[in-house]
């Protein structure tokens, strides 16, 4: 297994359990040695970087602490959700496990609360504790406005204004991006995990950019 | 100055140039500065996008430059290594050529998937687009039945993909009646450096059963074209250019106007793909990546050049129309500014097929993917200009408005300039095209029933979410279904997209369809709330297809279903 080259890996993620493969992988560098892929200007200016709370407790910087150069995953949900957040999250908490050690070092998972005054870090904290999200997953609060703005940024809205603003009928798309390359796409939220861990690997660094490679 | 504010400010200068111009509406209509809404550009170029609105793109100026024709894709003399049934070595195709030994090819070709530097228009700077030989729209293959096909697909895209775009593809031949493995199925999809074989027999549908060896003439097809199917790519990557022409020439439809239907031919045959782009402040193409409904664009491009004119000889043409999406629906008009009058067009076919007879049109509408070809003659014209403009307003993607534009309010997409000599002209149109098969019900096996439906942002089909692991709809090979494509709710519509066999519209909302769609198709544009029903049959072919959206932005999003043909 050692000398498999990233297209065998790649030919045999095409046919082999997804989990399986990904397990095999664990010990594989995948941080991009140099970036060089030049942002285009308006592609460099284009994410908020707005001040968020982690359900660890942190405040972090929406762009330069999780965006820049990293493979990301991204949906909107929140705690007192009775509809799409809980299988969407289920699936998230499955998607993590194929992705394997990925999450957490190249890979991360962003979960933004679209209920940040009842969603505080603190009962960010217990969702996280409950539904066993691990490292590398972080559930996000933030100032009501900056969410808004995050949500429109990153195409979460409906055309329709009466359903754009209805919180229970939030958009149930997974966003997965790799943002040093500017590649971006979408799946359902209820697809089946196995494949959206499949589509986030599409987003995985090119051979050359990879250390070691 | 950011983008937004740049943004802005080129809104404000298209109007005060407008206003400062002192242009009455004809006048502004002559020069093809008009569009839907009235205004110099569109207020809201780009779909339903982020705080503030969209870009509005840099203004141009209209009609300053000549409408390119593509080249044609030359064959190459031979492959290396040379083409075989089973997957060669190193290449990504993962299954075997269905109907090479019974079609060999006689013509080869290479199709490289590159960028290249394109200029829309010489107001905004040359830049780098991804296309078929580097070009958008790529080089225009034309083929012949009887001459099968084998395209070498090699995927040379670079890891920079300036702004959007993904370095993996999956080329499809819209309209082709081919192998699963052939066909671009969207997650047959190969990366940089790879190379994967396509087969296009050229064959008419029916030959394996009913009309062995070489198909039912009925089946005859003509106008298809190549994009890039790439899963959940789709809208980035034919955006970016990876998008051409493919001509198939018959013993009717024969490419010289001396022959068979006699159909305006050579430089008489113009094949012309629309495309609506955005442009950013600096004059970039764009593309808004966070956008799940459908992107519209605020600049008209025809066959790569935004506003382009198109000088032409006083005789008859043959013109294939091509809405090439995203996501817009046009209605084709053809207006005589000194009267604002519009010029009939005589359509002769719908999608890839003849029309059983020549129907003459006001308008021709024109959903994502969806062709015409028309005839106009521009004799009587000799010395004048006539505009092309789409008069159907549209403002997000869900769908378009529904009350035209009156005419020369809409948006000016070439202008035609009857300035060459008198020629020899074709001669006149049949009155009979293409003797079609009459859809036999007592064939039909199966009737199923489709909802495009949309559940909390996601795109489904029955309710249903769909991946490529998947195989929704299992279907027999040599059996007809009736399948019911219908839209309950949502206030969407969604041009409706089948692979591997053109379609007969059986009935639109219970009633037969209109003389433009009684042909056969292979796209059809459900609106909202509306049920169409069509009569499919599944020949020759086995393995994997697809059913879509051909809003490429719904298709991305999952709005995509698998059937397998199955022996
Ligand atoms: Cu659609």
């Amino acid at each position: 297994m050692k000398t498999m080259t990233r297209k065998t890996a790649l030919a045999a993620l095409a046919v082999a359990p997804v989990f399986g493969y990904l397990a095999t992988r664990k010990t594989t560098e995948t941080k991009p040695a140099t970036r060089p892929i030049r942002r285009e200007p308006f592609r460099a200016g284009y994410f908020p970087n707005v001040a968020m709370q982690t359900h660890e407790g942190k405040t972090v910087r929406f762009y330069d602490n999780l965006l820049k150069d990293k493979i990301v995953v991204i949906n909107f949900f929140y705690s007192r959700c009775g509809g799409l957040c809980s299988p969407v999250a289920r699936n998230l908490a499955q998607v993590q496990k194929l992705l394997g050690g990925r999450v957490g070092r190249d890979i991360f998972i962003y979960s933004i609360s679209l209920d940040p005054g009842h969603d505080t870090p603190a009962v960010l904290r217990e969702y996280a504790r409950n539904r066993g999200i691990g490292p590398g997953w972080l559930l996000l609060t933030g100032r009501p406005e900056d969410v808004e703005l995050l949500r429109r940024k990153l195409g979460f809205t409906d055309p329709d204004p009466v359903v754009d603003r209805d919180k229970s009928q939030h958009a149930g798309i997974v966003r997965y991006g790799n943002e040093a390359l500017q590649r971006w796409a979408a799946c359902p939220g209820e697809a089946k995990p196995e494949w959206i861990a499949k589509s986030i690997l599409w987003m995985d660094w090119p051979k050359a950019m990879k250390k070691g490679a | 100055m950011n983008a937004r504010e740049r943004s802005i400010w080129n809104a404000a200068r298209n109007r005060r140039a407008l206003i400062a111009a002192r242009l009455s509406r004809r006048d502004m209509f002559r020069m093809g500065l008009l569009t839907g809404a009235g205004w110099l550009i569109h207020k809201n170029g780009l779909s339903a996008w982020a705080s503030g609105g969209p870009p509005v793109s840099p203004p141009t100026r209209p009609f300053v430059e000549a409408m390119p024709i593509a080249p044609i894709l030359q064959p190459v003399a031979m492959l290396d290594p040379p083409p075989q049934t089973e997957p060669l070595p190193g290449e990504a195709r993962t299954r075997a050529h269905q109907a090479l030994d019974r079609f060999p090819p006689t013509v080869l070709y290479e199709s490289h998937a590159r960028a290249g530097e394109h200029s829309f228009h010489p107001d905004l700077p040359t830049q780098t687009i991804w296309g078929y030989e580097g070009m958008f729209p790529g080089p225009t293959i034309v083929a012949r039945y009887g001459e099968p096909v084998l395209v070498r697909n090699i995927n040379e895209l670079p890891d920079d993909n300036g702004g959007f775009g993904m370095p993996s593809v999956a080329p499809h031949l819209h309209s082709g009646h081919q192998a699963s493995e052939s066909d671009g199925f969207p997650c047959d999809f190969f990366e940089q450096g790879q190379f994967y074989d396509q087969h296009y027999p050229n064959v008419l549908a029916g030959f394996l059963r009913e009309f062995p060896p070489n198909g039912d003439p009925r089946e005859m097809q003509s106008t298809f074209w190549r994009h890039d199917h790439r899963l959940d790519f789709t809208a980035q990557n034919t955006y970016k250019g990876l998008a051409g022409f493919y001509l198939l020439f018959g013993s009717l439809d024969t490419g010289d106007e001396t022959t068979g239907l006699r159909l305006p031919s050579g430089e008489f045959d113009v094949p012309m793909a629309f495309a609506d782009k955005v442009f950013d402040e600096n004059g970039k193409l764009f593309f808004d990546l966070f956008n799940t409904d459908g992107i519209l664009g605020d600049k008209f491009t025809v066959n790569g050049k935004i506003q382009p004119y198109f000088q032409v000889h006083p005789r008859k043409y043959r013109l294939r129309w091509l809405n090439t999406g995203p996501a817009r629906t046009y209605d084709l008009f053809i207006t005589d500014p000194r009267t604002m009058r519009t010029v009939p067009v005589t359509r002769i076919a719908n999608d890839s097929n003849l029309l059983p007879a020549p129907v003459i049109q006001d308008g021709v509408r024109l959903a994502a993917a969806e062709r015409a070809d028309v005839i106009i003659d521009f004799a009587p014209y000799a010395g004048q200009s006539l505009i092309l403009e789409n008069r159907l307003p549209q403002d997000d993607g869900r769908k378009a408005r529904t009350i035209l534009t009156p005419a020369g309010r809409g948006d000016a997409l070439v202008r035609f300039d009857v300035v060459l000599p008198a020629v020899e002209d074709s001669p006149p149109l049949p009155a009979r095209l293409l003797d079609l098969p009459t859809p036999d019900l007592s064939e039909v096996v199966q009737r199923r029933t489709f909802r495009f439906d949309r559940r909390q942002g996601q795109w489904t089909i029955n309710g249903r979410i769909i991946d490529c692991d998947t195989v929704d709809v299992a279907v027999r090979e040599g059996t007809a279904e009736i399948w019911t494509l219908q839209i309950n709710a949502g206030g969407w519509s969604h041009p409706i997209h089948i692979h591997l066999e053109e379609f007969f519209i059986l009935t639109r909302n219970g009633q037969p369809p209109p003389a433009h769609e009684m042909g056969r198709k292979d796209v059809v544009d459900v609106k909202v709330n509306e049920t169409v029903q069509v009569f499919m049959k599944f020949r020759d072919f086995t393995n994997r297809y697809v059913m879509h959206c051909h809003n490429v932005l719904h298709e991305d999003h999952a709005m995509m279903l698998r059937f397998d043909v199955v022996p």
